[in-house]
């Protein structure tokens, strides 16, 4: 059988791994860090969008529109959240409701179905919290919001299910080609061959690339910072809220998010460290002043986190996707906003196209769905009372501020792609993630955490890297306590 | 469905002296349902001493004061359920729990005491930038760490926040072999207690900065320093002042904030202020038959008051179960000119009280003041403060006259003056 490595455990590739496990082929993926979805995949907007930004006649424009029309479906085969909550796109200035009209135009061009030019109104009558400024409003109806680390652990774990191999901690540092294999090789010392590489490394795919190919790219780290406020204002938007690209810069979005909380934000600030992943005072700073430009109500008390993520963005400003000029390396580079969105139909392409470069046939027993950790907090009490009969930890709840059982947090470490440490479980549970931000149940995460993977406390890390505990305090005995 | 008279939500110091005075009063079909483990509440972490001065006329641990008061509950024989959680509350007072063996247990109450306490206001309230490593934590999970846990949260650490957790915690971490290299305060004065400071903080050298915030946190996977700087009147951070600091560990004791949610959805009406409910003399919410002390009412310095509260929350919920309420006109009681919040906010007209203690705090440091209570604009009471600081609790007692003349007006002012 054939092989392939994909470098890079984001949603892209974990999207081509999941989509190359429908055909007859070994699939490896090598992941850098601890866990999928930890680099863009896991900070962005998390936004479905309808198609009417991208340029025309560009990969961004095509398969951003492909990808939205696959959402519906593929939510309920992997089980993530997601919502078609549509989005607006204000103008606040008389004169700029031509470029409104512009938008709406690129849009129809692109494809778009289900786009409205509405007057400040209308908008308001639909979205009671946006400024008395607004004049008007492009209303996109397809546009939609989605869980993206959630998303990208469900793609995971369904490849898993599929026979995706997973490594982690496995930095790439050297790709050579070895007879007619290519040679891969991590950080750590070991060596993975293949048939085909893919390149999925994110901000990174030009380090990747580059390793391999005369023809280099760059990829540039352009950083965008986040608010993510309480679920008390979750009601502020009940659609996406962009502002239009206007002489003041691009302008920060409001929307909710699939778990009803409400997110502002992100700048755009190109960095050169590529791990520079902190917010800045300045950054919160201007995506507070301009969310309110848009819902004027919005107050910094009910900010619960900031996070900050960076976007790959090619020079050329589109995706780069296809094989490069060495046969058998395959690039999927420079995959910000739209990447998301356009993320399920590149998986289908780039599996399609490698298929076919390698004549490869498709497997019969492809499981095409993967259940989600049952949620207790969206469940009845029907249903709760029946799994609580199964499971008794499912009555055990750790996370108050979330609704979260001990029962989804072993879950969570114990199914395929599994977390390994707090943050691992926060993304796939949400346990830390509300009002008090981990601070009752960290530690008793933490406690499960090594119960279930047979670690001591103290080794139980945030992330990769991050160690929570230094030790034992001075003359405790832990038993003894 | 259960029916039960008076279910208590927290096994806490509120709920556990609510308890008992409930069944002091008379009523012996109660429940109260805890969350962790064990009865206490936070208390159990809290091994430092000072607790029950008021009370006890005795300085004890956290520890010790709870478990006065949990061999008192145990004494009367009261059930208590604990790993249990509330995951609601209707506003006919319904009680939806969970635990392991139980499942989802439903209790039909005639009243419902919440004393499920409070938390501790997290990093992004305040919108501290940099990044978001490991190392951060609030003082009260760093606290349940070393102290219940037993292990290390950090070596080298700096504290934003002089709140009575952060102050008790750099003793601790002292204690401990840590360094604690300063304590950060935002604003020009602290919101802990006084003794604590001095206790804490200057017994061991320990800086307290005011005026003073954390601009950056830096560090891959676990904090490496983190970069303060002064503030402006507007408390706007002075970049040309910023200093970075080696460390491993930011403890934030930042402010607590009550548990309003459970309330909250059963429509309980919630003060801005305090965070906690609007209630009336008996400390009974909006919603009839819904009560709050402790923590989740407003937050308190002092673990005696919480236990005071909570008693006369327990004797008026009984009140309630026995005689229900009256149709009863209410005075408004609110805090002006330097009084931030007033807790009650309401006293019932028919009310007959032989006194009654209200609660508040002040919005700024103020000297040589005189705190005054005025009813619809005529003074009932007076009392001189040399210093009122917003990190102490105030209190005045009124008594039964005073009441009485204030039962005939509609609106009960207090204010500070000269």
């Amino acid at each position: 059988m054939k092989d392939i490595i994909i470098i890079g455990g984001g949603i892209i590739g974990c999207a081509v791994a999941r989509e190359l496990c429908r055909y007859q082929v070994n699939v490896t993926l090598l992941e850098r860090r601890g866990d999928v979805s930890l680099g863009t995949t896991k900070a962005n907007s998390g936004i479905v969008h309808a198609g009417f930004d991208a340029k025309p006649n560009t990969l961004k424009a095509k398969f951003n529109l492909l990808g939205n029309a696959m959402f519906d479906e593929l939510a309920k085969h992997l089980d993530f959240p997601f919502k078609r909550n549509g989005a607006f796109v204000l103008c606040f200035d008389k004169d700029e409701l031509d470029g409104l009209k512009g938008l709406y135009d690129r849009g129809v061009a692109n494809g778009v179905e289900g786009l409205e030019l509405i007057d400040g109104d209308k908008a308001r009558q639909l979205e009671p919290y946006i400024s008395d400024k607004v004049v008007g409003a492009l209303y996109a109806k397809t546009s939609g919001i989605v869980s993206p680390y959630e998303m990208c652990i469900a793609y995971a774990e369904n490849a898993a299910l599929n026979g995706c191999e997973f490594l982690f901690n496995k930095e790439v540092v050297d790709i050579s080609k070895d007879g007619n294999k290519w040679k891969v090789s991590a950080k750590d010392g070991s060596e993975y061959f293949a048939d085909t590489v893919i390149n999925c490394a994110g901000v990174h795919a030009d380090d990747i690339n580059n390793m391999v190919c005369e023809e280099k790219f760059k990829i540039v780290a352009r950083k965008g910072e986040y608010m993510l406020y309480d679920k008390s204002c979750g009601n502020l938007a009940n659609r996406t809220i962009f502002q239009m690209p206007s002489k003041m810069g691009k302008g920060i979005l409001v929307a909710p998010t699939t778990h009803g909380n409400l997110i502002t934000g992100p700048t755009a600030n190109d960095v050169d460290d590529k791990e520079s992943l902190f917010t800045t005072y300045d950054g919160l700073g201007e995506v507070h002043t301009k969310s309110l430009l848009s819902v004027p109500s919005l107050n910094k008390r009910f900010v619960i986190t900031q996070f900050s993520g960076l976007r790959a963005h090619s020079q050329g400003g589109d995706f780069i996707i296809g094989e490069s000029s060495q046969k058998g390396f395959y690039n999927v580079a420079g995959i910000e906003s739209p990447g998301l969105t356009s993320a399920p139909a590149i998986g289908v392409h780039v599996a399609d196209e490698v298929a076919d470069m390698l004549s490869l046939s498709k497997k019969e027993n492809f499981k095409e769905t993967r259940k989600g950790i049952p949620h207790f907090a969206t469940m009845t009490d029907k249903e709760r009372e029946a799994l609580i009969k199964i499971n008794p930890l499912y009555g055990k709840i750790v996370c108050k501020c979330e609704v979260v059982t001990e029962g989804e947090i072993v879950d969570s470490i114990n199914r395929p792609v599994g977390a390994k440490d707090v943050d691992g479980v926060k993304l796939r549970t949400r346990a830390g993630m509300g009002k008090c931000q981990s601070g009752f149940c960290m530690e008793k995460v933490m406690e499960i955490i090594a119960r279930e993977r047979g670690v001591a406390f103290d080794e139980v890390q945030k992330c990769d890297g991050g160690k929570i505990v230094f030790g034992k305090a001075k003359g405790t005995d832990r038993g003894a306590l | 469905m259960i029916n039960k008279n008076l279910v208590i939500i927290g096994g806490g110091p509120a709920g556990l002296a609510a308890a008992k005075s409930a069944y002091d009063a008379g009523e012996r079909d109660i429940v109260i349902l805890e969350r962790q483990s064990e009865l206490g509440g936070i208390l159990n972490q809290c091994i430092h001493n000072g607790f029950g001065l008021h009370t006890f006329k005795e300085e004890l641990t956290g520890p010790e004061y709870a478990s006065r008061y949990i061999v008192e509950v145990q004494k009367r024989g009261i059930e208590y359920k604990l790993d249990t959680t509330v995951l609601s509350i209707s506003n006919s007072k319904v009680v939806t729990a969970v635990n392991e063996t139980d499942g989802l247990i439903k209790y039909q109450a005639k009243a419902v005491i919440v004393a499920c306490g409070c938390r501790e206001r997290p990093r992004g309230g305040i919108n501290v930038a940099g990044s978001r490593c490991a190392g951060i934590f609030s003082a009260g999970t760093a606290q349940k760490l070393i102290n219940i846990d037993g292990y290390m949260p950090g070596k080298e650490v700096v504290i934003l926040g002089s709140g009575d957790i952060g102050l008790i915690m750099a003793r601790r971490m002292t204690f401990e072999g840590a360094k604690v290299k300063a304590v950060v305060e935002l604003m020009p004065y602290s919101s802990g207690l006084n003794r604590n400071i001095v206790q804490c903080l200057k017994d061991f050298d320990i800086p307290l900065l005011f005026s003073h915030t954390v601009v950056d946190i830096k560090g891959e996977g676990r904090v490496s320093s983190v970069v303060i700087a002064q503030v402006d009147e507007k408390l706007n951070p002075i970049m040309s002042t910023a200093q970075e600091i080696k460390c491993d560990t930011l403890l934030l004791s930042i402010g607590l904030v009550p548990e309003k949610e459970l309330a909250e959805k059963a429509g309980v009406k919630v003060s801005p202020v305090t965070g906690g409910a609007v209630v009336d003399e008996g400390m009974m919410t909006s919603v009839e038959g819904i009560f709050e002390c402790g923590n989740v009412l407003h937050v308190h310095d002092l673990v005696d008051f919480v236990s005071k509260e909570s008693e006369d929350a327990g004797a008026s919920a009984v009140r309630y179960i026995q005689q229900g309420i009256m149709p009863d006109g209410k005075v408004s009681i609110v805090g002006e000119d330097g009084v931030r919040y007033v807790v009650p906010q309401y006293l019932s007209k028919s009310a007959r009280l032989d006194k009654l203690q209200l609660k508040m705090r002040v919005s700024n440091v103020f000297k040589n003041k005189r705190l005054v209570a005025e009813i619809d604009g005529e003074e009932v009471l007076s009392k001189k403060k040399q210093i009122v600081t917003p990190g102490e609790m105030e209190s005045i007692v009124l008594t039964g006259e005073q009441i009485k003349r204030i039962q005939k007006g509609d609106r009960l002012t207090l204010r500070l003056k000269d």
